[in-house]
């Protein structure tokens, strides 16, 4: 007895220590996301319930009309319908684009190739985000880049008409990110065995049919993870929308920029993006069945 | 169903020769083993039969069909692989069925036979159970229902048993041969396992570096190997190199030995016995006419129970002899022993 004793009790006594670490590991990221994200995102809850910005010499009351703003005026839920629509559209070309390029590099390119593609996948992201937009508007403004070159393939190609346009918002912001769906897709395509797809063909499957019952489903996770990654901060974007959009480059998040730097009314721009933080939760809660089947 | 022919068939990738002109029948409802090391170009002929590649020469027919321009997907064969690769996001059934569905086979019909398929394999009621559900030997099952639901032409199993422990691979083995037979499908089967193709096959194909070197049935293999590899490879044998000389093997000590028939040719020549056909002779028993004897040291004696390995040593030649747990008398590692076996039982061999 006394020997089985002894022998539980080290495991017994491991148990505390083993909490202690835990939170020893754990606490430091968890108080830098409170001190930096929750306490902040609080602050700002707390600003979209006031009148004014609550400072010394203004006059302010809580009120909900910040709230009230964007239920009455149209102004704003057209904007949230054009964000949603800019957030689906960028999501879907990324994948259009992405997918396919992320199998190329999971399943038919090996070794050093692999690398290099990956490399010039990864550089945008190396680059200011500023100058990579920039450089979109040298490309795509009349007579830049893009349509000289054209001009000099097609003699007389006339003129795009791209830049200011929402087209040009889309080209931006599918540039910036893309590689979020390339990486996603792929990590998701590289971890499906090959013999999967080898088998799919033995049975008879044509290619179209081992994409879609076979290479698709496997990889939807990556697809819905790189979807979510590009939604979110699309539809808040405001940088490419306003730099390459112009006057048609007028979105929610633009608004709310507008708000805090040029109109200084953060109450209503707090409001706003509550509002936009609760459509993104009601969507993903629409499609949570989906997401949860492909994850 | 039907028979396989491959003739002429080479493949290479880039310097690097996998098929060097190999010409195989495999008979229609056979169970063809194609045994070798890892390396002997046993995988990419089943792959070039299967279709995933083509070969640079040669033909391929499945039923007297020339296939080796079609691609894997036209050319109705089944294949069961190595590691099952059972679609992870299908259940039992979908899986089953897959074969079927992409051959917009009606829906009863498809419920119907892939139902057969399950209760061949002994796994009605698995339908809705995930491959990740499952037990290795269940997938195994499932993998094989899925590759003979369409009833394809041909069975091709790419080391479809070593995935599995050893005793779920004796009962496979069992129930392999008997859907094969109830089947009656043409299956050619890849191994680099010499006692699965010996027990589930009734023709053995040895490849080595490319190269078909021997096939036959397998009792006749084993008991007739044709080189010094397909006998080493094919089971366990000791080996005799020497000089002929008036037909019969001069081993460098002065030794001579006797082989099935009088040795042809001049020069060097090699012999292969397998251990369990040599025998210690008791003390003072006199030889036999129509065997050989052979003075050796014994090294060491490996127990398992039913069975007793002896490793002998003469010279520079190491033996070994494998005999039944009935040995009357007391051995000792350090004894000089003779063996004995019979002239029957030493196989000339290429070198």
């Amino acid at each position: 007895m006394a020997v089985s004793d002894t022998k539980r009790s080290p495991t017994r006594r491991r148990q505390p220590s083993n909490a202690k670490s835990i939170l020893g590991l754990t606490g430091p990221a968890y108080l830098w996301l409170i001190v930096t994200i929750l306490l902040p995102l609080a602050a700002m809850f707390y600003f979209s319930f006031l009148s004014d910005v609550p400072l010394p010499g203004r006059d302010w009351q809580v009120t909900l009309s910040n709230y009230a703003a964007f239920f009455q005026e149209d102004f704003y839920r057209t904007l949230m319908l054009r964000s949603l629509r800019l957030g689906f559209e960028v999501a879907l070309w990324c994948f259009l684009i992405g997918f396919p390029c992320a199998y190329v590099l999971a399943k038919t390119i090996k070794g050093r190739w692999r690398e290099a593609l990956f490399l010039m996948v990864i550089i945008p992201f190396w680059s200011n985000a500023l100058i990579r937009v920039f450089s979109w508007t040298m490309v795509l403004r009349g007579n830049g880049i893009l349509e000289s070159l054209l001009d000099w393939l097609i003699p007389g190609f006339g003129s795009l008409r791209l830049m200011f346009t929402y087209e040009a918002v889309v080209i931006g912001l599918v540039h910036s990110y893309l590689p979020y769906m390339i990486l996603t897709c792929y990590i998701s395509l590289s971890t499906i065995d090959d013999d999967l797809i080898d088998a799919a063909r033995s049975m008879g499957a044509s290619r179209l049919t081992v994409l879609r019952r076979i290479i698709l489903p496997l990889s939807m996770p990556g697809i819905v993870a790189g979807a979510v990654l590009i939604f979110v901060p699309v539809i808040g974007s405001f940088m490419e929308p306003r730099i390459l959009g112009g006057r048609e480059g007028t979105f929610l998040g633009t608004v709310i920029e507008d708000q805090f730097t040029s109109v200084f009314n953060w109450p209503l721009g707090a409001a706003l993006s509550f509002i936009l933080l609760a459509c993104v939760l009601i969507i993903f809660a629409i499609f949570q069945p989906i997401l949860r089947r492909a994850s | 169903m039907a028979s396989v022919t491959v003739s002429h068939v080479n493949k290479s990738f880039g310097e690097f020769q996998a098929l060097d002109d190999v010409s195989i029948e495999f008979a229609d409802g056979g169970f063809y083993a194609l045994l070798g090391p890892s390396g002997s170009g046993k995988t990419t002929l089943l792959r070039q039969i299967a279709g995933f590649s083509f070969p640079d020469s040669g033909e391929i027919l499945i039923g007297g069909e020339a296939v080796e321009s079609l691609p894997v997907e036209k050319r109705n064969i089944g294949m069961m692989f190595q590691n099952y690769a059972l679609f992870p996001n299908m259940s039992v059934f979908d899986n089953v069925a897959f074969g079927l569905m992409v051959r917009s086979t009606p829906k009863p019909e498809i419920k119907a036979r892939v139902g057969e398929a399950l209760e061949l394999v002994r796994l009605s009621g698995y339908d809705e159970r995930k491959p990740h559900q499952l037990s290795g030997g269940q997938r195994q099952r499932v993998a094989l229902a899925r590759a003979i639901v369409f009833r394809p032409r041909v069975l091709l199993l790419d080391e479809p048993l070593s995935a599995l422990d050893k005793a779920l691979r004796l009962g496979m083995q069992v129930e392999l041969k008997r859907i094969q037979r109830e089947v009656g499908i043409t299956t050619i089967f890849v191994t680099h396992d010499q006692e699965e193709a010996l027990t589930l096959s009734d023709k053995v194909g040895v490849l080595k570096d490319g190269k078909l070197l021997q096939e036959g049935p397998p009792r006749e293999l084993y008991e007739r190997p044709a080189t010094a590899f397909a006998a080493t490879f094919l089971g366990d044998a000791n080996l005799f190199e020497g000089d002929v000389d008036d037909g019969e093997l001069a081993l460098s000590d002065g030794t001579r030995l006797r082989a099935t028939a009088p040795l042809t040719g001049v020069g060097k020549a090699t012999c292969a016995v397998r251990p369990e056909k040599m025998a210690i002779a008791e003390e003072g028993e006199p030889p036999l006419a129509d065997h050989n004897l052979l003075e050796a040291e014994l090294q060491e004696i490996i127990f398992a129970g039913n069975s007793l390995s002896y490793l002998l040593r003469r010279n520079d030649i190491h033996l070994r002899v494998f005999a039944q747990n009935r040995a009357t008398a007391e051995l000792q590692p350090g004894q000089r022993v003779r063996l004995t076996w019979r002239v029957a039982d030493t196989i000339p061999v290429e070198a």
